[in-house]
């Protein structure tokens, strides 16, 4: 291991410092421009990405698009305060300048030395692979092109059908003052199918999708055109039988899988190291409190593999864990990065994300999922008398400071005396993040993970994220329908 | 902490830039090709508690090509605009056109219709800011809101000033090129009482840094806005009118365009296709587009394509007058570009204006909305259905906050049952609005 992990650095240095004239004992000079006096900690990100995106609307792959991005960030911290600057550069000179620029967050103090460098080891959670060389250009078009086929074959009421496919190859290097040395290469691949279905004059929309850190050919060998094509239809055909959602406070049984964003936007959030630091979250002082129902476990786990929000490394060269956020409902552990957890007197949890070099990082949340419990699925749906089954969503979003939360249901149904009766169109589901934890009453054996779809926002920034759960009964949610 | 940005060389310097790929791409092979390219600079400052956070410093370049070759096309861009990046882009895009399909709407915009007025439309206003007058700045902000009785702790405050340079080239041989600037400030702040804690902010936006609110008002402002939403309980569930604060209004406005842009109406993912000419709104409103008003948010006299942009008139007396379109998108559903290659610029209501106190009393029972959550606006059907916080109404008055419900719709009922316009018109973005009162929603709560 140790041999391969030289080599991943050696690599890394050879496709972001060599360009440059750089080395990686080229970066202790650097990191001391940004250690200027009172600083106590400075960081050096160093990536590289490129990316691609292939389309297919009307049949044909009409567009495609390449993006090659990179530069360094460099950042330092004095107590609660961080200097930031980045530069398209990665030079000597870039390195200066951005250095200077950074630590004049602060003027005095104790000049502090960069620590002689450790390389970090964590281990790979994902082949540190180039995921957009595996495929030909023809082999990428004939994939969108059979999701097109397979999905108009599906039913007579496709109007239109449009796949995407997408990779992205990124290479980054930390280097901090705290000693750390430390690369990734990181894969990630996505595969999207969408379509219209028309039937009597109404339209619906359906779409499926899913990928994880690992190259393009995968996507092709699991055979995802036919499967995506062929969901999105279904999708779009329930939705086309879709009758007005019921509004008001209903029980809700979330389907395994995808409805795991509840947890993302309910608790995840409010779990972030710097919202409990600065006390901004519903959760804040509330370590070791009751802050779900007996029963309820969540983690945020980088250590999945191949998963779409795991990382060998974070962003500031912490490995990858796996955290227990919610031990049977019981609040204990934060998501942290470096500045928090020292703030907070807590360690690291390799929670440290940033959308890019020229973004600060900040505690984010990887794959967030709640354990499997003991209930059988078809009994979770046969305890509800009237409520809502809700499959599929589309996104959400939080108020940490009061915990109220939204999610919006693409693909639900009504529940009747314990069967699923008629689909409803999609409604927003709200709740207060505590308080929905609370009234979670059964918990299904059947933990799944998302396909790979799912992009977190916070300030501005996006990352890639998964998410993952049972089949989950809340005694009580308040639905967003049109039918009072 | 300040840097240069010298922004008439460095339009010079892009437009250099992007010549050279267009030169590149026509040795290459391709028979057509466009290039835009950028550049901002900024300083962005926060505050917390009166201490400094954080202080960045941002550039940000990009460079972007599409060739065409024949009815193909290929598209490449970088955040790294030297010479050698702009090779790599260029040749990544003509390989790129060698893979796609054929589209016989493929290709730029017809070159008549490029811009020859090209006025200075008076949006670059650098401001001439230290870190530490930044840092001054944000700290009277919050410290104005922090002192109001009530609020327990701030969540910060922060300054942001930049601004940039773009350019748009292809070739046709047209070049133009555009200076903006953009400030603000804003100021998110945090009070609790026996029932929790709640946060609320505001902020002040401008071109012009003499444009910005004074920083006092802006904390002052987050402050009234935080403590008013302590104490809010659920509204009941039923049908009732819904009034849009003047930003979530926007919002509404915002959903239309997105209906009667190009690219949903050829992509058959819009409610409004088909649908020229039909009344959608009240036959009292008229909304329309202004790309050449001096001094706006969004002003530009050429769009992404480089056509020249001129005032639109997307409904006309409650009436679907005008798609949104671009070249691109008006070839594919048989029509002319309306000069929106990159949205709206500038979009202003045509209508009378009630004082919100009117629409209120209008209105008798219902809930005036001030925040948004979630996306739940479907495009292809307009079912509408968003989680909510605001006030609750009761005989046209405001009565106490109400939190944790949903309101749900469809928009295309919605803009039928528009009842009124505030003439608390938001002017901060390039959409200008005061309230809507929509006359009947379904509101999901208690």
């Amino acid at each position: 291991m140790t041999a391969s992990r030289r080599s991943l650095l050696d690599e890394a240095a050879s496709f972001l410092l060599t360009p440059g004239g750089l080395t990686l004992d080229d970066l202790d000079l650097g990191l001391g421009h940004a250690l200027g006096p009172g600083v106590d900690y400075a960081d050096l990100y160093f990536q590289r990405s490129w990316q691609e995106g292939w389309v297919l609307e009307d049949g044909e792959v009409k567009e495609a698009s390449y993006n090659i991005d990179g530069g360094v960030g460099v950042r330092s911290l004095a107590g609660e305060k961080t200097g930031f600057a980045y530069s398209n550069q990665i030079t000597a000179d870039a390195l200066a300048e951005t250095g200077r620029t950074a630590s004049g967050i602060v003027r005095s103090g104790p000049s502090l030395a960069v620590a002689p460098r450790v390389v970090v080891k964590g281990e790979a959670r994902y082949g540190g692979v180039d995921p957009l060389t595996g495929l030909s250009a023809e082999e990428k078009i004939a994939l969108l092109k059979e999701a097109d086929r397979v999905a108009r074959a599906a039913d007579p009421t496709v109007s239109q059908v449009s796949a995407s496919l997408s990779g992205v190859h990124e290479v980054v290097l930390v280097r901090a003052s705290d000693g750390t040395l430390a690369a990734d290469i990181r894969p990630l691949v996505r595969f999207n199918v969408s379509v219209i279905v028309v039937r009597n004059g109404r339209r619906e929309r359906g779409s499926a999708g899913g990928g994880g850190r690992y190259p393009m050919a995968r996507l092709r060998d699991e055979g995802v055109a036919e499967r995506y094509a062929k969901e999105a239809v279904r999708q779009a055909l329930v939705n086309l039988e879709a009758i007005d959602a019921p509004a008001g406070q209903l029980p809700v049984v979330l389907a395994p899988g995808w409805p795991g964003i509840l947890l993302h936007e309910a608790v995840g959030h409010g779990l972030e190291g710097d919202f409990n630091r600065k006390g901004s979250s519903a959760f804040a002082g509330r370590m070791g409190e009751r802050v779900a129902a007996k029963g309820v476990t969540v983690v945020d786990d980088a250590t999945l593999v191949d998963r779409r929000g795991s990382m060998t490394i974070d962003d500031e060269g912490t490995p990858g864990q796996r955290t227990t956020l919610i031990e049977d409902g019981i609040l204990t552990g934060y998501m942290q990065d470096k500045l928090n957890a020292r703030l907070m007197g807590m360690a690291p949890t390799g929670n440290a994300r940033r959308e890019s070099f020229a973004h600060l990082p900040m505690p984010r949340m990887t794959n967030t999922v709640m354990l499997a419990g003991q209930d059988d699925p078809q009994e979770i749906l046969r305890s509800v008398r009237r409520g809502l089954y809700a499959v599929s969503f589309g996104g959400g979003q939080v108020d940490i400071t009061s915990g109220k939360f939204v999610f919006s249901a693409s693909e639900a149904y009504l529940v009747e005396d314990g069967r699923i009766t008629a689909p409803v169109k999609g409604a927003t589901l709200i709740g207060n993040g505590p308080e929905a934890m609370g009234r979670v009453s059964m918990i299904g054996h059947d933990m799944e993970l998302d396909a790979g779809i799912g992009v977190c926002g916070k300030e501005g920034q996006g990352v890639p994220v998964g998410v993952g759960q049972p089949t989950l009964k809340l005694d009580e949610l308040t639905v967003g329908g049109t039918q009072s | 902490m300040t840097q240069a940005f010298d922004a008439a060389a460095q339009q010079t310097l892009l437009e250099t830039r992007a010549q050279m790929a267009l030169e590149l791409a026509r040795r290459l092979g391709a028979d057509a090709c466009e290039v835009g390219a950028s550049v901002d600079q900024g300083v962005g400052v926060s505050v917390r508690e009166g201490e400094v956070e954080t202080v960045e410093l941002s550039r940000d370049q990009g460079i972007a090509v599409t060739v065409y070759v024949g009815k193909r096309k290929g598209s490449a861009s970088s955040t790294d605009a030297g010479e050698a990046s702009i090779r790599a882009v260029v040749e990544k895009a003509v390989a790129i056109a060698r893979h796609t399909g054929e589209d016989p709407a493929a290709g730029l915009a017809d070159a008549e219709l490029m811009a020859s007025e090209l006025p200075d439309l008076d949006v670059h206003h650098p401001w001439d800011l230290t870190t530490e007058q930044a840092i001054e700045l944000a700290l009277a902000c919050e410290a104005a809101g922090r002192r109001r009785p009530g609020i327990l702790s701030s969540d910060g405050a922060s300054l942001s000033s930049g601004e940039g340079v773009r350019v748009y080239a292809n070739s046709h041989g047209f070049l133009g090129g555009q200076r903006g600037s953009r400030h603000s400030l804003s100021c998110m702040l945090i009070a609790e009482d026996e029932h929790g804690m709640q946060r609320d902010y505001d902020y002040t936006s401008a071109r012009h840094p003499r444009d910005l609110l004074a920083p006092e008002r802006v904390g002052e402002s987050a402050a009234e806005r935080t403590l008013r939403r302590l104490g809010a309980g659920r509204p009941a569930t039923g049908r009732m009118p819904v009034l849009f604060d003047p930003t979530l209004a926007g919002g509404l406005v915002g959903s239309l365009m997105g209906a009667i842009a190009g690219g949903a109406l050829y992509r058959q993912a819009s409610f409004l296709c088909d649908r020229l000419g039909d009344p959608l709104f009240p036959e009292w409103f008229s909304l329309q587009e202004r790309p050449m008003e001096v001094g706006a948010m969004a002003s530009s006299p050429f769009d992404g394509d480089g056509v020249q942009t001129r005032d639109n008139r997307f409904i006309d007396r409650g009436r679907l007058a005008s798609y949104m379109l671009s070249a691109y998108s008006a070839r594919r559903l048989g029509m002319q570009t309306t000069a929106n290659a990159g949205g709206a610029r500038n979009l202003r209501l045509e209508a009378p204006l009630d004082t919100r106190d009117a629409l209120l009393a209008r209105m008798e029972r219902g809930v005036l909305v001030t925040e948004l959550m979630g996306q739940g606006v479907n495009a292809v059907t307009g079912d509408y259905s968003r989680g909510a916080a605001g006030f609750w109404v009761e005989n046209g008055e405001i009565r106490h906050p109400v939190e944790e419900f949903t309101i749900a719709g469809n928009l295309e009922a919605m803009f039928k049952g528009l009842s009124g316009i505030g003439s608390d018109t938001d002017t901060r973005g390039s959409i200008h609005t005061g309230s809507w009162l929509i006359d009947e929603m379904t509101v999901a709560g208690a």
